[in-house]
């Protein structure tokens, strides 16, 4: 299994054409396959039901596969040390505005987040742009902006980026101003920490190209489960849900239906890869986008786990505050979307 | 005598990389002590801000990644 990996990485330059070629014919393909091969019947629901996974499932993996892959070479010239290295020093909103942007492109993982606080507090970082930091590194992963692109399109995947960097760089920036270091366990302040010198050795671009792939490894072999249900769902509620069927609990005229929303997605977490293609699926049956994001912003954004390990260090009011603060700001940006579109 | 620690909380790449050097180190019977380190704070202490991170004869060695066999060995060779 591993032998298939060991391939020369200048070797992928040629699996690149073989990708587009793929992708690009992804719905003639499923057309052979549901109405040649497997012969179904054309407009039953089940066909629908049926095409809809066939074209979807390849599509998103594809995707995911390309995308985790860039990601991966990308975070390779990024470290939590550089970027606590940058970050030192800065002052509020600009500092905000900087870990937000840091927190797309830095490697993290939220069994991470713990050490990485420290580190950041530590080193002198302010409280604010810390928690900037923490609210978008979770919010916008390349899981999600996958599965964006490839089911609601560029648009909303840039909506969603740019939405979540927003609410990370104001929820920080208030978190800054309310000064709450007194809600931080105080042991947090004690701790001294060594300063890493690690090599800062040239790597190789074959060696980011090797990150590139384990990435893949990695994350593909996660998540491919949950995008394979979920889209399974999404086919299912694409095929039999009746038009509109939707709109009377999160369409527009709804109005409870933002925080109902926000609400429902807080305490759901790792299935953000399996929500996504159910909520596209949603979408199509009344919806409002609004709704939509404001729902995926509370599955991936805030997760109920990764508030609980900040129970660590710090306090339940501060806590409270960072939940609430993030949760008003997807809130309006739902709203705001509902009113727009 | 390898000193080896393995630093990190519950995560499932800590689980596995303590794993993966219990297996090395017997296969490759090296004379080793393992311990894992849980206490965030001594974590911390030693410098890294992602687990689960590896350190032999208290070098840091990885931090954020499971390195692979070969390099476990090289290192716990080296000492």
């Amino acid at each position: 299994m591993n032998d298939i990996f060991k391939i020369k990485p200048k070797l992928l330059i040629l699996l690149f054409p073989v990708w587009l070629i793929i992708y690009f014919n992804l719905e003639s393909i499923a057309n052979i396959f549901v109405y040649d091969i497997i012969n179904l019947t054309k407009e039953t629901h089940l066909t629908n039901a049926i095409w809809f996974f066939v074209f979807e499932v390849p599509k998103v993996l594809l995707l995911l596969t390309l995308i985790v892959f860039v990601v991966g070479i990308i975070r390779s010239y990024f470290s939590p040390e550089k970027t606590r290295k940058i970050l030192g020093g800065k002052k509020l909103f600009v500092g905000n505005v900087m870990a937000s942007i840091l927190g797309i492109v830095t490697p993290f993982c939220s069994c991470s987040a713990i050490p990485l606080f420290l580190g950041f507090v530590e080193s002198g970082i302010p409280l604010g742009v810390t928690f900037s930091f923490l609210i978008a590194a979770p919010m916008i992963n390349e899981v999600a902006l996958v599965l964006l692109f490839g089911l609601f399109g560029w648009k909303t995947a840039l909506l969603y980026m740019s939405t979540g960097l927003i609410i990370a760089m104001i929820s920080g920036y208030i978190i800054g101003r309310l000064k709450l270091e007194r809600y931080v366990e105080p042991w947090v302040y004690e701790v001294k920490a060594a300063h890493l010198e690690m090599e800062e050795e040239k790597i190789l671009f074959s060696k980011r190209i090797t990150a590139g792939i384990d990435a893949v490894k990695e994350i593909v072999s996660k998540v491919w489960i949950y995008i394979v249900v979920g889209i399974a769902v999404g086919a299912g509620i694409h095929g039999y849900v009746p038009e509109n069927f939707m709109a009377s609990f999160m369409g527009k005229s709804a109005w409870w239906s933002v925080p109902a929303a926000v609400l429902l997605g807080v305490p759901m977490y790792s299935n953000a890869a399996g929500i996504i293609p159910i909520v596209q699926a949603l979408l199509e049956k009344g919806a409002s986008l609004g709704t939509v994001l404001a729902f995926m912003m509370g599955v991936i954004g805030l997760s109920l786990p990764e508030t609980i390990i900040l129970k660590k260090v710090l306090k339940l009011q501060l806590i409270f505050v960072f939940v609430g603060v993030v949760a008003v700001g997807i809130i309006i940006v739902g709203y705001l979307f509902n009113l727009i579109y | 005598m390898v000193s080896v620690k393995i630093l990190g909380t519950g995560c499932k790449k800590c689980q596995t990389l303590e794993a993966k050097v219990r297996e090395l180190v017997t296969s490759n019977s090296i004379d080793a002590v393992i311990e894992k380190v849980t206490d965030l704070q001594k974590i911390v202490g030693y410098g890294i801000m992602m687990t689960p991170g590896l350190v032999i004869n208290e070098q840091v060695k990885s931090y954020g990644v499971i390195p692979k066999d070969e390099q476990i060995i090289n290192w716990l060779k080296e000492n």
